[in-house]
């Protein structure tokens, strides 16, 4: 059986890339639009919003930095290696959209640390590195499920739950890659 | 009354191992060693809020005064927005008292081990 349970890595790339990029494109759009609705709109409920957006901007920077160290560990076997750089473009995707929301509610996106700590010393092999991004996808989306209620904007949450649609795919496949059960619970927490 | 009472019986009763799972839901943000999006979390019993080196907190929190302890913990981690007004941790909270006495627990333990420095 291939690493995805697919015919061959390449084709579940392909599937995969497929489906998150049409999610993705879908929640750039609602964002870019809704945004220029809510630029409009005056009340205290943007400053909370651009808070919240903030958070998830530096947390999607922090994941991309994640991935770069991954990528670089020189512990990614091809395969993988290819698959680190995608979903590390998703997490770019996402703080690129996530930067030009907080822009457009009047507010000042966050930008990447100059440096980020990694527990490198503890990443001996891909399945060490499998499981620290697997960790932070996991956060990632029990991040974005504690911040979607709190939007006062609802398209803002939409748009928030549709990139935590795309982490959880994240988490989903990294488990499978470590001979975990991708989809653990009928739920996510 | 009878409620504090409660509140420190479900506190004391906290189970690290279970609040081991639960710390999972934090690690896009943060971590015990780092400062990460969130500020590290060794040293954090006792440790005024705001006052982690190295970490820009929002003005809310350096505003609130809190000391971190079990109490102000299982406060803070209910409902983040509403114990601290304008904090950047914009997550809604973890609404059960076992499982906030779970996390706490494992907070208590780990953030007090060697990995920490203790």
């Amino acid at each position: 059986m291939s690493f995805f349970a697919f015919s061959s890595p390449q084709v579940a790339r392909r599937a995969f890339l497929g489906k998150s990029g049409l999610l993705l494109s879908g929640t750039a759009i609602a964002l870019l639009s809704g945004r220029e609705v809510l630029a409009k709109q005056a009340g205290g409920s943007k400053a909370g919003d651009v808070r919240i957006l903030n958070t998830a901007l530096s947390a999607e920077l922090e994941a991309v930095a994640a991935y770069q160290v991954g990528a670089e560990s020189g512990l990614l076997e091809k395969p993988v290696l290819a698959l680190a750089g995608q979903f590390q473009g998703h997490h770019k995707e996402h703080a690129d959209v996530l930067a030009k929301t907080i822009r457009k509610l009047g507010g000042k996106p966050l930008e990447a640390k100059s440096k980020y700590e990694f527990p490198t010393d503890s990443l001996k092999n891909q399945a060490d590195v499998l499981r620290f991004a697997a960790g932070l996808e996991k956060g990632a989306v029990s991040a974005y499920l504690g911040a979607v209620p709190l939007f006062q904007q609802r398209d803002l949450a939409k748009a928030a739950a549709s990139i935590l649609g795309d982490e959880a795919m994240h988490w989903a496949v990294l488990r499978q890659a470590l001979g975990e059960n991708p989809v653990p619970s009928a739920f996510v927490s | 009354m009878l409620e504090g009472a409660v509140l420190l019986a479900a506190l004391a009763a906290g189970d690290p191992q279970a609040g081991e799972a639960l710390y999972s839901r934090c690690l896009a943000c943060h971590s015990l060693e780092v400062n990460r999006t969130g500020p590290k979390h060794c040293g954090l019993f006792g440790r005024r809020a705001g006052s982690v080196p190295g970490y820009d907190y929002s003005p809310a929190m350096n505003r609130s005064k809190l000391v971190w302890n079990e109490k102000t913990l299982d406060r803070f981690l209910a409902d983040p927005l509403k114990a601290v007004p304008g904090t950047t941790m914009t997550y809604a909270g973890v609404p059960d008292v076992k499982e906030r006495a779970d996390l706490i627990a494992y907070l208590k333990q780990e953030t007090t081990a060697a990995r920490c420095g203790k």
